[in-house]
């Protein structure tokens, strides 16, 4: 057994043939340790491959080369009582909290299938003392919920009612894909709350896909930046805000509109006129058309991830070669 | 009190869809104007009524909605007395619309060029086919583009640059007033900024004003000159957008400025959940007091009105109290 509670090694996932395609993921490894729990924010924007990773963990698509060990076993060669088993361990929670549910079911619906399926409880009373528990975690009570309809709750509560269902298992790793991005901004902190709780009390971890660099600087332990399917920069989710190196990291948070009207955008930006596709036999770093420092050598080697700082603070940037 | 480079002015615009229950008031008595060049934002959480009210304004809400009453004013007319035809000829030319979700609502069909050309030869008649050429290239420099999208079609540009085509087709009749809905709020925030910077040259180069709406309070605190905020069909404060992030007068317009996490300090999320009403079925008295940190006995009986609290700064609270002076002050609760 290993100490991880992932291995991800090597993995890359691409659409389409293997030297023309769509890379997604490039070549990435990663270590998610079993202890302590923590959330690891995905950043990046759309078409980044942020959801990409959270797919390849729930096995939702396997990748194209490279593996992916859940406690020391590869995912893809699990039998059928391990994929079972697998998803006890690892469960998701989606985008959108409207279309998740079937209107016609009230919200007891929801965790009566999960007791089924698992066969978590032998009498009635024991199911719905489950859910109780599950929904108490995330801040709402029984009585309150079980008995509506989805229509009748806000965004925020089926999404904490989503995370309630996955948390029923008791798992130890979620992948939460913009759980927040489609709920309102002033209901917004009452699901990261949640998600912080359970990682402090349950020691659930988590795998955070968002666009939202704030939310990510306010939850995130660990944050990867993704630019293009490949990981610009990575570290502790403070240092790696708060003191950006990566040239796309540093656009990127600047670009995040200040709640202050004193202190506007530094500058104008520009787009690149060419929208770059990048397929599988593309060289170079991915961002060299837009990099206001970019070197020569950048349009041909791809760099390498170089220490930039402490807490395994790293970049994608020939700049941080030693 | 009607402010000299006022150009549109919302006087008690009232919009209700008919359910089987019951009117849903999604635009319920709304009161506000819009200044010569002047981006104004129009924020509040989904179904507050801010595209109702501006849909109220463009007179683009169908059935089961409907325009109840109100006046809105553009060049002293009231322009809900206006038939079709000359409703028709006001769209574009004096009142424009970049729509929500902009980038799909691009004829997939016809070239970008195509589309801009048909807005101008509607209104203007048969055009001279360079001259009408010249001017679409100049429409795409005004935003950024590229003059080689000219003979390109929707699905061949990114997203930024589709929002930028569909700005250059909301100027392209020198409009005096633009709605902007959720313009930006598909795109990652490198093309936001851009496409927000965009919206800032046209508006400093042409004059227009702008009223954008959207729900992120950063990017408003960015590209607004005034906000106003809107919570379940009502307006509850309007201000500069320098006074409502230093002193909202408004508990909602409080937290919702607070509830915006920061990238400079980790701190604590406020949280505010409380009971969301159901719209056929609105409190009484202030349409807030649910979800208020503050309610008091009289926030159930009347509805609060607009009151000028500081200068060009109007709310609708009963926290605020009026002095012997005429001044308002806040009460502590």
């Amino acid at each position: 057994m290993s100490d991880n509670l992932f291995d991800i090694r090597n993995v890359s996932k691409i659409y389409g043939a293997e030297d023309t395609g769509l890379v997604a993921l490039s070549d990435y490894s990663f270590e998610i340790p079993a202890e302590p729990a923590r959330i690891i924010t995905i950043a990046g924007e759309s078409g980044s491959g942020k959801s990409t990773l959270g797919e390849l963990l729930l096995r939702s698509s396997p990748p194209t080369r490279g593996e992916i060990l859940f406690q020391g076993v590869d995912i893809w060669k699990f039998n059928e009582a391990q994929k079972r088993e697998y998803y006890r361990h690892v469960q998701a929670v989606f985008q959108d909290p409207f279309g998740v549910y079937n209107p016609f079911y009230r919200i007891r619906h929801v965790f009566d299938m999960v007791v089924k399926n698992y066969r978590l409880a032998t009498s009635k009373q024991a199911a719905r003392d489950l859910a109780e528990e599950a929904l108490n975690a995330v801040g709402l009570r029984g009585d309150d919920v079980l008995p509506k309809y989805p229509h009748q709750l806000s965004g925020g509560q089926r999404q904490r009612i989503m995370i309630a269902r996955a948390t029923m298992l008791k798992p130890r790793f979620i992948v939460a894909d913009e759980p927040v991005s489609m709920v309102d901004a002033s209901l917004r902190a009452s699901i990261l709350d949640v998600m912080m709780n359970l990682r402090d009390e349950y020691g659930i971890s988590f795998l955070y896909v968002t666009h939202d660099l704030s939310t990510a600087y306010q939850i995130g332990d660990q944050i990867l930046l993704l630019y293009q399917g490949t990981v610009a920069e990575h570290g502790n989710a403070v240092d790696v805000i708060s003191n950006p190196q990566h040239p796309y990291v540093q656009l990127l948070i600047e670009s995040v509109p200040k709640p202050d009207p004193h202190d506007p955008w530094p500058g104008e930006v520009e787009l690149p006129a060419e929208e770059s596709f990048r397929t599988a036999s593309a060289k170079g770093c991915r961002f060299f058309q837009r990099c206001p420092k970019r070197l020569s050598r950048c349009e041909t080697e791809s760099p390498e991830r170089y220490d930039v700082g402490p807490g395994g603070h790293q970049a994608a940037c020939f700049l941080y070669e030693p | 009190m009607r402010n000299p480079d006022t150009i549109l002015e919302v006087d008690d615009l009232r919009v209700y869809y008919a359910t089987p229950q019951g009117d849903v008031k999604a635009c319920d008595g709304v009161s506000f104007d819009v200044r010569a060049g002047e981006i104004l934002g129009l924020v509040g959480e989904s179904g507050s009524g801010k595209s109702t009210a501006t849909g109220g304004v463009l007179r683009t809400i169908s059935s089961p909605g409907r325009i109840v009453s109100g006046r809105v004013v553009l060049d002293s007319d009231d322009i809900l007395e206006y038939n079709d035809e000359q409703m028709r000829r006001l769209r574009w030319s004096k009142l424009a619309l970049i729509p929500q979700g902009a980038m799909n609502s691009l004829n997939p069909t016809m070239t970008i060029s195509a589309q801009i050309a048909d807005v101008i030869e509607t209104h203007e008649g048969r055009q001279d086919e360079d001259a009408l050429r010249e001017r679409i290239l100049e429409l795409f420099r005004r935003v950024g583009l590229p003059g080689r999208i000219y003979s390109m079609y929707p699905h061949e540009l990114s997203g930024g640059m589709k929002q930028r085509a569909c700005i250059a087709m909301s100027i392209a009749l020198d409009p005096i007033l633009i709605v902007a809905d959720e313009a930006t709020s598909a795109l990652d925030v490198v093309v936001q900024r851009v496409v927000a910077q965009t919206m800032l040259k046209i508006k400093r180069e042409l004059n227009v004003s702008f009223i954008m709406i959207g729900h992120d309070m950063g990017l408003m605190a960015q590209v607004v000159d005034r906000l106003a905020v809107m919570y379940s069909g009502q307006l509850l404060e309007i201000a500069g957008v320098e006074d409502m992030f230093e002193s909202p007068a408004h508990p909602y317009s409080e937290i919702l400025i607070d509830s915006v996490p920061t990238l400079t300090e980790r701190k604590s999320m406020r949280i505010n959940e409380g009971i969301t009403h159901d719209p056929r079925n609105p409190p009484s008295g202030c349409i807030f007091r649910l979800r208020c940190p503050f309610a008091m006995a009289a926030c159930a009986e009347t509805r609060p009105p607009m009151v000028e609290v500081r200068p060009d700064q109007l709310v609708a609270c009963h926290l605020w109290k009026k002095t012997e002076d005429g001044s308002y002050v806040r009460q502590s609760v």
